[in-house]
């Protein structure tokens, strides 16, 4: 950003002399992503075409079998729709939450870093974590929250009532990533010149105004980012929270397309069905990457 | 310079040499935690120090799927353990894949140890034998559902604690009474399809799937869309909905809520006998798993869980004969007697049965007993287990559909007909996979 604004009206490309100089420095980054990255995700369109037992003693092509059989599947169709659900709330809820917080720690003075520190910490815990902590407060009848719920006169029953269900791991996953979210946000408000706050102040607009004709609109290019992020995460990282808390259930009513990719392929051994899924859940986030890029991105201010 | 690079390689591989030299070393994964992981590490302990040539290393890899995919991962890549155990639902998988096991049967023969698999408890050791009578792994440890209860919370409800509900009936009463004492948990089980479905099939001496349960052949399709099974879940379902059976989660959610006293009555494994017994703080009682009284050859047997060790393919001789030494290890009378009495599994041999009858320890510990007298019977063609691949799959497709009809969302007949299309599928595309 501030690359930008210093070279505005001049060029924007930064030019090498050699060639090879280039390619040598991305090499690190590239080497990354090849391993990582593409090598892992051409294993998966390999397995995807193939059938084979769990000790792999047995490998047959079945070209696209795999596929027809998760689109003859209505409980895979209906994944789909929980998934969509499921990714709407967390990007929805966690980049709502992250900015309120920020908004509220950008003008915190005093003992400001006690507070960041904290908000940060959620960030360090790993999914499974996260679902056990979420589950144990929740469990009924001695969870702290369900035993308050209770008092409250509402019974709180995750293992058979599925908006119960859907609540606590949508919970969980946005407590684990508001706190990448807040930082995102706080740096954000924090470059924002504090020159056009002021000046908006003088034109006598109020803080309700102020927020959402000038930091919102500032902030674009930091909320586009975190939807993108956000969207990734609620597809990809979630399953460890699915399988601690509710297993899917009940019945599938929180079986994520992610979690199904865990299941088929770690427990019941799977791996040409598992391998499938996780090529349609790519070419998902590929997709949704491309329309955010291609139409959000349009609405965001550099 | 050249020297002194060769000399130190001499030296490392002299170091790591040395004690293969000396004792031939075999790994053993498994997925016993806490105070059976103790169990597992002193068996290992008393083993290697019965004998100088062969070292048991056992490791604990997580449950018992993480150990499995574990082992399937190490297997791809040439790293295989000599000997994994495997729960009982992952039997099928394991018998279907041929390259990568080593029959148990074919282990000890080629050892040249002494083996006569009808030392072995049937109803145990039945389920790890293929159908040519050659016994493919090594029953390990064997559970079977019984009927766990709070005799305190039967007292406090009017209830004879020393005579638990034997029928569904009397259950379904007991746990009445037990609600209007105040009890907010009457009646609640793990492992729904285990022992709801599965040891209620073969207590009934019913089928749970065709061909014999999966025992003959891989066309197997699941049976339990019959009146006697609807009749069950009707029962549970208007058990659930008086209040009287509350649902905790699946797998073995439910066995934790019954050792803190939340849930007078739980069926479950004969295993969570040491748990109760270390951690309950109540009277703690156990009966035979409930039937319906009018069904003509119920009681008959119930059908085992836990796990069975395998070994698997591409080792050395060496290596197989010290896995052979240590089953026969296990296979001791004395080891095996007191393997069962420190656990609540089922034993393995009728001889450590019988020295456990004699030195009196069922009637110092009432109860222990149940699970063997629900074993130890003439099993039938409908008993003997099940068997079936994919059952991990299946038997989520019973807790998903079920959840349905504890909450009230879907009929019993409705559930057990989408069971056995789904499980069908299961099964049909396992036959398909393992043809040849």
């Amino acid at each position: 950003m501030i690359l930008v604004k210093h070279n505005r009206g001049m060029e924007k490309r930064v030019r090498f002399k050699s060639w090879w100089l280039p390619w040598l420095l991305v090499a690190p980054q590239m080497a990354i992503v090849l391993v990582f990255f593409f090598w892992p995700a051409a294993q998966a369109l390999y397995q995807s075409v193939l059938q084979q037992d769990a000790f792999g003693t047995s490998v047959e092509f079945v070209g696209l079998e795999n596929f027809e059989r998760l689109f003859h599947d209505d409980s895979y169709l209906a994944s789909f729709k929980t998934t969509a659900l499921f990714s709407a709330l967390v990007a929805v809820s966690g980049l709502s939450i992250a900015l309120l917080l920020a908004v509220m720690a950008n003008r915190v003075i005093r003992g400001a870093t006690v507070y960041k520190t904290l908000l940060i910490w959620p960030y360090a815990v790993a999914p499974v974590v996260a679902g056990v902590l979420w589950l144990l407060m929740f469990a009924s009848p001695y969870g702290v929250v369900a035993y308050a719920l209770k008092a409250m006169g509402i019974q709180w029953d995750h293992l058979l009532n599925p908006d119960h269900a859907m609540a606590l791991i949508v919970m969980a996953a946005v407590w684990k990533q508001i706190s990448y979210n807040f930082l995102f946000f706080l740096a954000g408000l924090q470059s924002i010149p504090q020159s056009l706050i002021e000046a908006s102040t003088i034109d006598g607009a109020s803080p309700w105004h102020r927020f959402w004709t000038i930091v919102f609109p500032l902030l674009s290019p930091t909320t586009f980012f975190l939807l993108v992020i956000n969207v990734v995460y609620a597809f990809f990282d979630t399953f460890a929270i699915v399988d601690a808390a509710t297993h899917g259930g009940p019945g599938k009513d929180t079986a994520i397309l992610v979690y199904k990719v865990y299941y088929d392929g770690f427990k019941a051994l799977d791996m040409g069905g598992s391998a499938a899924q996780s090529v349609i859940l790519m070419l998902i986030v590929i997709a949704l990457t491309v329309i955010q890029f291609r139409f959000v991105e349009k609405k965001v201010q550099y | 310079m050249k020297l002194s690079v060769k000399l130190s390689v001499a030296a490392l591989s002299a170091l790591l040499l040395a004690p293969v030299q000396a004792q031939t070393e075999i790994q053993w994964w498994h997925s016993m935690g806490g105070a059976l992981g103790e169990w597992v590490n002193d068996l290992a302990k008393d083993f290697n120090a019965s004998q100088k040539d062969y070292k048991i290393v056992p490791t604990f890899k997580g449950s018992y799927d993480e150990s499995m995919t574990a082992a399937i991962a190490a297997f791809r890549a040439g790293n295989a353990p000599h000997i994994l155990q495997v729960f009982e639902v992952g039997t099928a998988t394991m018998m279907a894949s041929k390259g990568a096991i080593v029959p148990v049967a074919e282990v000890m023969k080629k050892a040249g140890v002494t083996f006569d698999a009808n030392a072995y408890v049937p109803a145990v050791a039945g389920y790890y034998t293929a159908p040519n009578g050659q016994m493919l792994s090594f029953p390990f440890n064997s559970s079977t559902p019984v009927f766990h209860y709070n005799k305190d919370a039967f007292k406090a409800a009017g209830l004879d604690a020393e005579k638990p509900p034997t029928t569904w009936p009397e259950v379904a009463l007991a746990a009445a009474k037990l609600k209007a004492s105040g009890h907010k948990c009457p009646f609640t089980t793990s492992w729904v399809s285990w022992t709801q479905l599965e040891s209620f099939s073969a207590w009934h001496n019913v089928l749970f799937a065709t061909k014999n349960n999966g025992f003959g052949g891989l066309d197997t399709r699941l049976a339990i869309d019959t009146p006697l099974h609807l009749r069950h879940i009707e029962n549970l379902a208007n058990m659930a909905k008086q209040g009287l059976f509350v649902y905790k989660g699946r797998g073995n959610a439910a066995d934790a809520t019954f050792v803190s006293g939340e849930c007078a009555m739980a069926t479950g494994s004969s295993a969570l006998y040491g748990n109760v017994t270390r951690n309950g703080k109540f009277g703690y009682g156990i009966g035979t798993l409930p039937y319906y009284p009018d069904v003509a050859g119920a009681p008959q047997n119930t059908v085992i869980g836990g796990a069975s060790l395998w070994v698997m393919s591409g080792k050395k001789a060496e290596e197989y004969k010290g896995a052979a030494l240590f089953f026969a290890h296990l296979s001791k009378p004395e080891v095996a007697a007191a393997s069962h009495q420190r656990t609540g599994y089922l034993p393995v041999t009728k001889a450590s049965f019988e020295v456990t009858d004699k030195s009196g320890f069922y009637k110092k510990n009432p109860g222990t007993d149940v699970s063997v007298t629900q074993m130890i019977r003439k099993t039938t063609d409908k008993s003997r287990g099940v068997r079936l691949g994919n059952f991990v799959q299946i038997r989520t497709i019973i807790d998903e559909e079920f959840e349905g009809v504890w909450s009230g969302k879907k009929s019993a007949k409705e559930a057990l007909q989408t069971i056995t299309k789904r499980g069908n599928e299961q099964l049909e595309r396992f036959q398909k996979a393992n043809k040849g």
